[in-house]
């Protein structure tokens, strides 16, 4: 242990080192972000030809998580205190970063995937194998979970038709193929486990601890879903769209136009005098 | 002559905070708010606690008069909006605003250490249509966090929001797009009334 741990310091000031001399030459390296890549069509689908196939995939998942995940997730957020599920989480999100840098060393994001190096070598050595997000503290902060799928989308990949997966549930041709053939061995556990048992045992522990994080989420959807389907499709597709364009998708679809009836019976008390909007408002 | 004083006194309220917003920039109107809102429920152990008509009051005070709720539930719906009666679009709002009030109510409660970072503006400043970009940091990663917001007066008005890359009026257009197909506004309203009835007969957890 002693070995180990004076092994892992010199580790530390070495990516110490490493990390602040790659920091430094961050600033001058010029972020081709301006650079949108030729994206043909459609790059997430808004399609749903799978839809019948889809819903019963759906309505399974729906099952299993009501009668085995979420149980089990609740007795894990009993038993595993809070700190400890935290450092979990952050373990788990380091081994994700090093996929993450990966990515956008492929996506060509240069000084993002310089960030997000050091962000996986300051989290590996002073934040203990990843246990405390000491990064974040420093001003290091996770600017993006990047994987495979997304990579592809970049490059102009088309998703394919929107697909509910078996346990893994929302996904795209495009995304579940990377996911289940790649991005599970690179992004994980897996990454640092070799044993099928061991990798079982943290593919459990990964599963309830993102299942924890997401008791409120669900309670929330089910409060505001007429069709809960729909609703987790639309979020999904949308959301892969807008991680591929970095959360700043170009606006093909107009965004919510103003109807030409409502404007008109809007109009009147707003033009009349903003004290009266604003008392109309209040009321 | 009770009825008078009490529109005076909101007129006179109306009229403070227009001359308070007139100054506002984009970013800083969303900043403003969204801080008020945070402050409101950090300072509010009944609403942490998830206090369902308190929440309400809040929503009621320091949200919906940012935002042009009207617009938005004519988005949602869609060109059907048009040819609603006005009995229909009256229903319809109020049916939308229950909902959305019960939707803000969940996430409010999530409130706890977090805090909003508004992101720079890119937009032309004298545009009438802006959007705001912010992300809510707390435990875990940053969310998304994005305003559509129009001008209105001397102020702005939010008219859509995006939570982590979901545009909420697209979200609502895919959950109507069905009921309106299938039953006209009025089969949607009365979805929406029954999950409203639904929402509220539930046992708060």
């Amino acid at each position: 242990m002693t070995v180990r741990l004076r092994g892992l310091s010199r580790t530390a000031t070495a990516s110490l080192v490493l990390a602040l001399a790659l920091l430094g030459g961050c600033a001058s390296i010029p972020e081709p972000h301006a650079v949108r890549l030729p994206i043909p069509g459609e790059i997430v689908t808004r399609s749903d030809p799978w839809e019948a196939f889809n819903r019963r995939m759906f309505n399974f998942n729906e099952g299993v998580d009501r009668a085995i995940v979420k149980p089990a997730a609740l007795v894990y957020q009993k038993v595993v205190p809070q700190w400890l599920r935290t450092g979990v989480g952050n373990m788990l999100g380091n081994l994700g970063d090093v996929w993450s840098a990966a990515n956008l060393a492929l996506q060509i994001k240069p000084r993002a995937a310089v960030e997000m190096t050091a962000r996986v070598m300051f989290n590996s050595t002073f934040g203990l194998g990843g246990f405390i997000d000491i990064a974040d503290e420093i001003g290091l902060q996770r600017s993006s979970v990047e994987d495979l799928g997304q990579t592809l989308g970049v490059w102009g990949v088309p998703s394919g038709p929107y697909v509910v997966l078996p346990f893994l549930g929302p996904s795209t041709v495009r995304d579940g193929l990377t996911l289940v053939t790649v991005d599970n061995r690179y992004s994980g556990p897996s990454l640092v486990l070799s044993e099928p048992r061991d990798r079982n045992g943290a593919t459990l522990v990964r599963l309830l601890n993102t299942r924890v994080g997401l008791l409120n989420a669900g309670r929330v959807l089910d409060d505001i879903a007429l069709d809960k389907y729909v609703l987790l499709r639309d979020a999904y597709l949308a959301r892969r769209r807008s991680l591929i364009y970095d959360g700043d998708p170009p606006e093909d679809d107009a965004p919510p136009a103003k109807p030409a009836a409502a404007e008109a019976s809007v109009t009147p008390p707003a033009a009349a005098a903003a004290p009266a909007a604003a008392a109309s408002a209040a009321k | 002559m009770k009825a008078l004083g009490l529109t005076v006194a909101m007129a006179t309220a109306g009229l403070v905070g227009a001359a308070r917003a007139e100054a506002l920039a984009p970013d800083a109107f969303v900043r403003q708010v969204s801080n008020d809102v945070i402050e409101a429920v950090k300072s509010d152990k009944a609403i942490q606690a998830g206090d369902v008509n308190r929440i309400r009051t809040l929503v009621d005070s320091k949200v919906m008069p940012h935002v042009n709720f009207q617009r938005m539930t004519a988005s949602s719906v869609g060109p059907q909006w048009r040819s609603a009666t006005p009995d229909q679009q009256k229903r319809m709002l109020e049916e939308f605003k229950t909902l959305m009030v019960n939707t803000y109510s969940g996430a409010l409660t999530q409130v706890k250490d977090q805090s909003i970072n508004v992101k720079p503006l890119r937009g032309a400043a004298d545009a009438t249509e802006q959007i705001v970009r912010t992300e809510v940091r707390g435990k875990g990663d940053p969310i998304q966090l994005d305003y559509r917001i129009e001008k209105a007066g001397d102020g702005w008005k939010i008219y859509d929001v995006n939570v982590g890359g979901f545009w909420l009026v697209e979200a609502y257009k895919g959950q109507f797009a069905k009921d309106l197909s299938a039953g006209g506004m009025d089969a949607l309203i009365n979805a929406l009334a029954t999950k409203n009835k639904s929402l509220a007969a539930a046992p708060k957890s």
